[in-house]
């Protein structure tokens, strides 16, 4: 095998591809060198390599400098150190050079058990600053769904990597020089200033607190505690795959019962499903299709196509921002949990005789533009939201563990009825192909009135970033197309402002393998293990449930029998359809 | 910073040097450049015609003119004055005269006077240490200079 390069890491040989660096080929032999700046999901497009940071230096027998591992190529022959005293030394230093200008406040910091830096610290046992530089002073920003610190920037540059090559939203990056480096939107002005999706990726990779979501928890208590308020939840498909981990639970262990029951012991009054507005976005927007196709092989040379999913709010963003000219391809469905609130302050609020005052709906997301998407004028009647305000699966977590209950003992609960029934399909939502395939069930049962043979569409499954594939639609041959990551979409844009995008459905997805990694998830601090520990288990909870077609959904069906009629119908367009604004920086 | 009209002439002047470095991102110091040598400075809306026409970020743009001291979002003045801050210059008192210049413009270092006609910067040396200490006002250097001058040496300047 020519290919293969053999080395010694720490007295151990070592074999590995050419090109494999010195900080891969140690872990592949169980050597964990502790890294900061470095970020590679595996198998997704997420990647960010500076060897900024230095610290993950190893000694090189024979090479007078430390080398930092995760940008060094291993060669024929090298013998590595990585654990000399000489290394661990250098290591510590280099640490406490980057706490030289740390605000140090990790008592109160957001991040604080979460934080990278903070792990370092630990396991280097520093028990001082030896090291008080100059305080750097950057600005601070609160918004709706985001909140920037950077004084606890490290300048890693993980978020610049994310927001301008996995995103292409090319908000967030490096100003200035020196010790005023700083990271931030194009010419220094606010989030809400600039082309921010909120996709919250950013804060996803961010390794310290200089990053991190806008934290609606203690609102939330406000509100429960308030006697006058009914307070309702809608946990997001992708949440019960990954709550437990904030309790130390193995990734990918589903926890929807025990989501059910903390939701019900923190003292929601109603505990529901977004997965019941994941089933009605299904049928609105499998209409939708079905209305767009037909239209266009009845000849109809007007007709917009492809028809692109519209559930994720980054995505929303993101073409409203840099595509305005293209607005009226996305579907008019709004989101799952929108959907959701809509339903739940006019149809459920009038069966159960409460004023929509005094409603609260609280969605739990594993997002931070849901957040954002909350604020939106357009989803409110008379100032009132239909979604009050998100909080996050971390928020949750840190709710629960404030709240004394023991997550992990929990017996298992249902979601209340009705809004608490939902399909398979809706569960799916939350990986990346989810919406798709979901849709696919309910369309080509619907047109073809058949039953579909198969529910799995496995070719819109997976981490690759653009999937396509082509459905047999009784004889007429369905071109769809599935993107997850705001740069695979902008892709697709591109094609399709040029005239050149052959779909006819596509879904988007604004973070990498869908939903699952959202910017309010338990943090993966890097490992792509994770998130696919996550997605297999969102095809479990599809495959453990009764139904799994949203038209199928007995509550879903008793619902347009009851109140909306008929899918795309008057009320129905009233409720759960939307418009999309142009929101290009000028 | 007041938001800048900028003429459609300027603007059409920037794509085309842009064209002329054939809207290639890796040329982005030297479009750079050469803009700020016809307009003086490089004002936001200046640097997003540059990032359209290259298809890069703003933020790209932005990134590389805050960390270059050369480049400036900050319109020159018709006559700009450099106060050198070099070492043969600071020992020969650069650093009062820097004062006196700040005093008499009314203005501070990397500003310009409300009129237009003097901006205000330092450099490090311009090779005439034998002189200091020195300041540059428009394209002529001024050596051996004493604060009790620059009032005089200012008012004098024709605009």
């Amino acid at each position: 095998m020519e290919n293969m390069i053999n080395l010694t890491i720490d007295n151990r040989p070592v074999s590995v591809p050419r090109g494999t660096t010195v900080l891969d080929a140690a872990a592949s032999v169980g050597i964990d060198i502790p890294a900061l700046c470095h970020l590679d999901l595996k198998g997704t497009c997420v990647k960010n390599a500076p060897a900024s940071c230095r610290i993950c230096v190893v000694e090189v027998e024979g090479r007078r400098n430390l080398a930092p591992s995760c940008a060094t190529q291993c060669m024929e022959g090298m013998v590595v150190h990585t654990n000399s005293a000489r290394v661990i030394r250098a290591r510590k230093t280099v640490a406490e050079l980057i706490l030289s200008d740390h605000p140090n406040d990790c008592l109160t910091c957001a991040k604080c058990g979460e934080c990278e830096l903070q792990a370092l610290v630990m396991r280097f046992n520093i028990r001082e600053m030896p090291y008080k530089g100059e305080q750097s002073s950057r600005k601070h920003e609160q918004t709706v769904s985001i909140t920037r610190n950077m004084d606890k920037c490290i300048l890693c540059r993980r978020c610049e990597s994310v927001c301008n090559n996995v995103q292409t939203v090319g908000v967030l990056g490096a100003v200035r020089r020196g010790f005023d480096t700083t990271i931030a939107p194009t010419f220094d002005k606010m989030f809400v200033d600039s082309d921010c999706t909120y996709c919250g990726q950013c804060v996803a990779v961010c390794p310290t607190g200089a990053l991190t979501e806008r934290d609606n928890t203690d609102r939330l208590l406000d509100d429960i505690c308030n006697p006058d308020k009914i307070v309702i939840a809608q946990p997001a498909p992708a949440v019960r795959v990954a709550l437990g981990e904030e309790f130390g639970m193995e990734p990918g262990t589903i926890v929807t019962g025990k989501l059910a029951t903390s939701l019900r012991r923190l003292g929601f009054d109603y505990v529901f499903d977004t997965d019941f507005g994941a089933d009605l976005t299904i049928m609105e927007e499998g209409a939708e299709i079905l209305h767009r196709l037909k239209a266009f092989l009845g000849g109809d040379k007007s007709v917009k196509l492809p028809i692109m999913t519209s559930c994720c709010p980054a995505w929303v963003n993101f073409f409203e921002h840099n595509y305005p000219d293209l607005l009226e391809y996305p579907s008019s469905a709004k989101s799952p949990a929108q959907m959701f609130g809509a339903i739940a302050k006019t149809y459920w609020a009038q069966k159960m005789g409460i004023p929509r005052e005094k409603l609260v709906v609280v969605s739990i997301m594993p997002c931070l533009a849901k957040k954002y998407e909350c604020e939106r004028p357009e989803f409110s009647v008379d100032g009132n939201p239909d979604v009050d305000y998100s909080i996050s699966t971390r928020e949750l977590g840190r709710l629960i563990k404030r709240s004394n209950i023991d997550f992990k003992s929990l017996p298992d609960s249902d979601f209340d009825k009705p809004m608490g029934e939902s399909s398979g399909a809706a569960a799916i939502f939350g990986a990346t192909g989810g919406v798709m395939e979901a849709a696919l069930r309910t369309v080509y049962e619907v047109y073809t009135g058949k039953t579909l043979p198969r529910l799995e569409f496995t070719a819109v499954r997976g981490l690759d970033g653009i999937k396509e594939a082509t459905i047999d639609l009784a004889g007429f041959p369905l071109k769809i197309c599935v993107a997850h990551t705001l740069g695979n979409a902008r892709i697709l844009m591109d094609k399709l402002r040029k005239g050149e995008l052959d779909y006819h459905v596509v879904e988007v997805m604004a973070c990498p393998g869908g939903c699952i990694d959202g910017g309010g998830q338990p943090y993966h601090h890097g490992d792509v293990e994770v998130i696919k520990a996550r997605a297999a288990a969102i095809y479990r909870e599809d495959e453990g449930k009764p139904v799994r077609k949203s038209h199928e959904n007995p509550d879903i069906q008793k619902l347009y029998k009851d109140f909306l009629g008929e899918p795309l119908g008057e009320r129905s367009e009233k409720l759960l359809h939307t418009r999309y604004f142009d929101k290009s920086v000028k | 910073m007041a938001e800048l009209k900028i003429s459609c002439e300027a603007i059409r002047q920037v794509e085309e040097t842009c064209e002329k470095f054939h809207n290639d991102p890796g040329e982005l110091i030297s479009i750079l450049h050469e803009v700020q040598g016809r307009l003086g400075y490089l004002p936001e809306p200046v640097q997003r015609v540059i990032a359209d026409k290259l298809g890069i970020p703003a933020q790209k743009v932005y990134g590389v003119v805050t960390f270059y001291s050369f480049f400036t979002m900050t319109p020159k003045g018709r006559i700009p004055i450099s106060v050198c801050l070099g070492t043969a210059c600071y020992v020969r008192g650069a650093d009062k005269l820097l004062e006196e210049f700040k005093r008499v413009l009314g203005i501070e270092v990397g500003e310009t006077t409300p009129d237009g006609k003097f901006s205000l910067d330092c450099l490090r040396c311009v090779g005439a240490c034998g002189l200091a200490p020195v300041a540059t006002i428009g394209e002529k250097v001024y050596g051996r200079l004493n604060p009790s001058d620059i009032r005089k040496i200012v008012d004098e300047i024709p605009d």
